[in-house]
């Protein structure tokens, strides 16, 4: 398995005659990815590299199919194209816009609510489950296909971690980025309760950063409901109070959101932090092998407050 | 984006919130006839976009308009020290003359963000005068929450209730409502990320009012918002940073010695974490995004440099959309273009990586390069160590 996007994705590209959406939806057709369709207003019924254009979402859908949508849309007009895709029954929206109006997202989210449609992003680089498909804007060639499932808030420090991950020979079943805005469609508890389920992950690293209160709702959601291990990294250990850095929602306000209050929190619900960002690969090895330490036949068998019934069924 | 507590008020006062009669002016003489036209009692508050401006010095009460006149005289000017500003203060260019006036109870107002419901939640607290955050931390039951619905806006229904809560005399609950009601309202219209009065005061006639402001607005709606992206004071902002801005670079000057380069905002804030771990202290924060272009990293190169406490650099590029052989033009550009002072640590991974690295190698320059984010950490520390 793996969560979110597979081989039965079926991706449409909102902004596919742009320069950045035609740029991603060629990476991802090369990757792997079923790409079936674009929207772009105005240029139905034309050819983006072989890929048919229409000029609503509800019309792609109907002719192709497609199941996932991936938007390229400027700011100003994102929160219309997630909504579009909302309203044609889109199941998954995935929006990599950075710099959409926070107020925009409330409104976004409030109609959203109690619908089939998950959001993930804003302002994040999308998911991939390697082997499988991508629907966003990584470089594929550093995943490799796996069972450790990440969730970060960042893009490139994502990729740092990909890389890590993979010089230690552990691949990945699916890698989220949720995105770094103070409103998102897509939590850290969202995705920990899908890998939670996913019988093809084992053990999840969750990257977080300084603002807001992500992390401290991740960590109480891995303490009560999580058998799986999860290894965490919080970004912005050296950042300054009241400053924003870079991502909108990357900021300590009020004296609150700081790293070493999420690092605390996540420690508290038996998270193994890494402090250091050049360690989450082997952090995430350490937790792989203090779990296979515990299960190995031979040692006395001890109930293990961590094994889940998927994980179980596997070992032999 | 923030703005001076002067344009707060107009913005609020446009919007139906009361606030006290005031001019603003740049010379103590307008002061004075500011005082007069009003009549003593004034009010002489420094506008700089730091709080805290009382216990620096910069709000004064003035008895008559020579008082007005010598107030502004001794404000305008100076290097207003509060405990937001950096050490050496942030200049004042401007004072507000206002009104003063008996204070009969003092009250707290805000909205803001909630992240977790992903609305705007107006706070009010009867707890005013005070950081709301200290508030919440010893006293947490003394705030009032209400989420503001995007669609329906907040119902009169709310603003009463919160009126109710904050114990204002009965006469002024209806006031209060629509003063509250008027703010979530700003908020929402203006795009803002904080509104926040502090204190709204009852005063000793009966009226309720913002005896202060503070607006804060969403730098991602300001392109609806000319007439607030208009409001914007350079002066306020640190030198790199505002130029920084104009080439889409986000940087952020920090105290320490080593320069960072990075593109995306998380990695960037995990090099200065690194940079920290290593035993060094990050100089800046410096994300280049995901598309820079050579000239853009050149640009990016040259305001790094022109830190003077910069004593050593390091690059941290995780290749994706950016690839490692365009980037390496552009350092390779900027450092002939500029003159290297310091040494430069270069760490890529990524898209088009051994490319890079033989561009970099082939180009003569002195450039150190490393394979792994704690490999660049340690060099790039050991480096700022050795030139001074």
């Amino acid at each position: 398995m793996s969560i979110l996007v597979d081989r039965t994705t079926r991706l449409l590209v909102q902004g596919i005659t742009g320069q950045e959406g035609s740029f991603h939806a060629r990476a991802c057709r090369e990757y792997g990815t079923k790409v079936v369709a674009g929207v772009t207003p105005g240029k139905g019924g034309a050819r983006q590299d072989g890929v048919p254009v229409f000029h609503t979402v509800a019309e792609a859908v109907a002719a192709t199919g497609a199941n996932c949508s991936l938007i390229f849309v400027p700011p100003a007009f994102a929160a219309d194209a997630i909504l579009e895709a909302a309203d044609a029954g889109v199941p998954l929206v995935v929006c990599i816009t950075e710099g959409i109006p926070a107020l925009d997202m409330v409104r976004v989210r409030r109609v959203l609510e109690g619908r089939e449609t998950r959001l993930v992003g804003p302002n994040c680089p999308g998911l991939i489950s390697p082997g499988k498909a991508k629907v966003g804007i990584m470089p594929g060639h550093i995943h490799r296909p796996g069972r450790v499932g990440v969730v970060s808030r960042s893009g490139t420090l994502t990729y740092e971690a990909v890389h890590q991950l993979t010089a230690f020979g552990l691949g990945q079943s699916t890698c989220v980025g949720i995105g770094g805005d103070p409103v998102i469609g897509t939590s850290f508890v969202d995705c920990l309760r899908l890998f939670q389920a996913d019988p093809e992950t084992d053990v999840v690293l969750l990257i977080g950063e300084i603002g807001g209160t992500a992390e401290e709702e991740a960590a109480a959601f891995v303490k009560a409901q999580m058998t799986k291990p999860v290894v965490g990294h919080v970004a912005g250990q050296t950042a300054p109070p009241g400053r924003r850095m870079g991502h909108a929602g990357a900021i300590i306000a009020g004296g609150a959101g700081t790293a070493v209050e999420k690092m605390a929190a996540l420690r508290r619900a038996g998270i193994r932090v890494v402090q250091s960002p050049a360690e989450m690969g082997k952090g995430v090895a350490a937790a792989i092998a203090r779990r296979a330490a515990r299960a190995r036949p031979g040692r006395r068998a001890q109930p293990s407050r961590r094994s889940s019934p998927a994980g179980a069924a596997r070992r032999r | 984006m923030k703005i001076h507590e002067y344009q707060a008020k107009q913005i609020l006062a446009g919007h139906g919130v009361p606030v006290p009669k005031g001019e603003v002016t740049e010379a103590p003489a307008a002061a004075r006839a500011i005082a007069e036209r009003l009549g003593a009692p004034v009010v002489v508050k420094a506008q700089i976009h730091a709080g805290g401006r009382g216990k620096g010095g910069g709000i004064k009460l003035a008895r008559s308009p020579e008082e007005a006149a010598r107030a502004a005289s001794q404000i305008l000017g100076m290097m207003l020290k509060t405990p937001q500003t950096g050490p050496e203060g942030q200049r004042v260019k401007r004072v507000l003359v206002e009104e003063a006036m008996a204070i009969r109870q003092e009250l707290y107002l805000g909205v803001t963000l909630d992240r977790r419901l992903g609305l705007p939640v107006v706070m009010a607290s009867p707890a005013g005068g005070m950081e709301i955050e200290e508030v919440a931390a010893a006293s947490p039951e003394k705030i009032l929450r209400a989420a503001v619905d995007p669609a329906a806006g907040l119902s009169p229904y709310v603003g009463r209730k919160l009126a109710y809560g904050l114990g204002v005399p009965a006469e002024l609950v209806r006031p209060t409502a629509d003063l509250i009601l008027a703010l979530a309202r700003a908020y929402q219209e203006k795009d803002c990320s904080l509104a926040e009065i502090n204190p709204l005061v009852v005063t000793g006639d009966g009226r309720v009012l913002a005896l202060d402001a503070k607006m804060t607005f969403d730098d991602n709606a300001l392109f609806r918002h000319p007439e607030i992206r208009e409001l914007r004071d350079l002066d306020e902002e640190a030198p790199l940073e505002v130029e920084a801005s104009r080439f889409g670079l986000n940087y952020i000057k920090l105290d320490g010695t080593v320069g960072c380069m990075v593109n995306g905002a998380g990695l960037a804030m995990a090099t200065m974490d690194i940079i920290k771990l290593a035993g060094g202290a990050p100089a800046n924060f410096l994300d280049v995004g995901g598309g820079a272009s050579a000239e853009q990293i050149e640009n990016a190169f040259r305001i790094l440099m022109a830190d003077p406490e910069v004593r050593a650099v390091l690059i941290n590029i995780f290749g994706g959309i950016l690839r490692c052989d365009r980037l390496a033009a552009g350092v390779i550009q900027a450092a002939r273009a500029l003159k290297l002072r310091v040494p430069i640590v270069i760490r890529m991974e990524g898209t088009n990586v051994a490319q890079g690295k033989q561009m970099l190698q082939e180009s003569g320059l002195n450039f150190l390069t490393a394979d792994s984010m704690a490999e660049a950490a340690r060099m790039v520390v050991a480096a700022s160590r050795e030139r001074v």
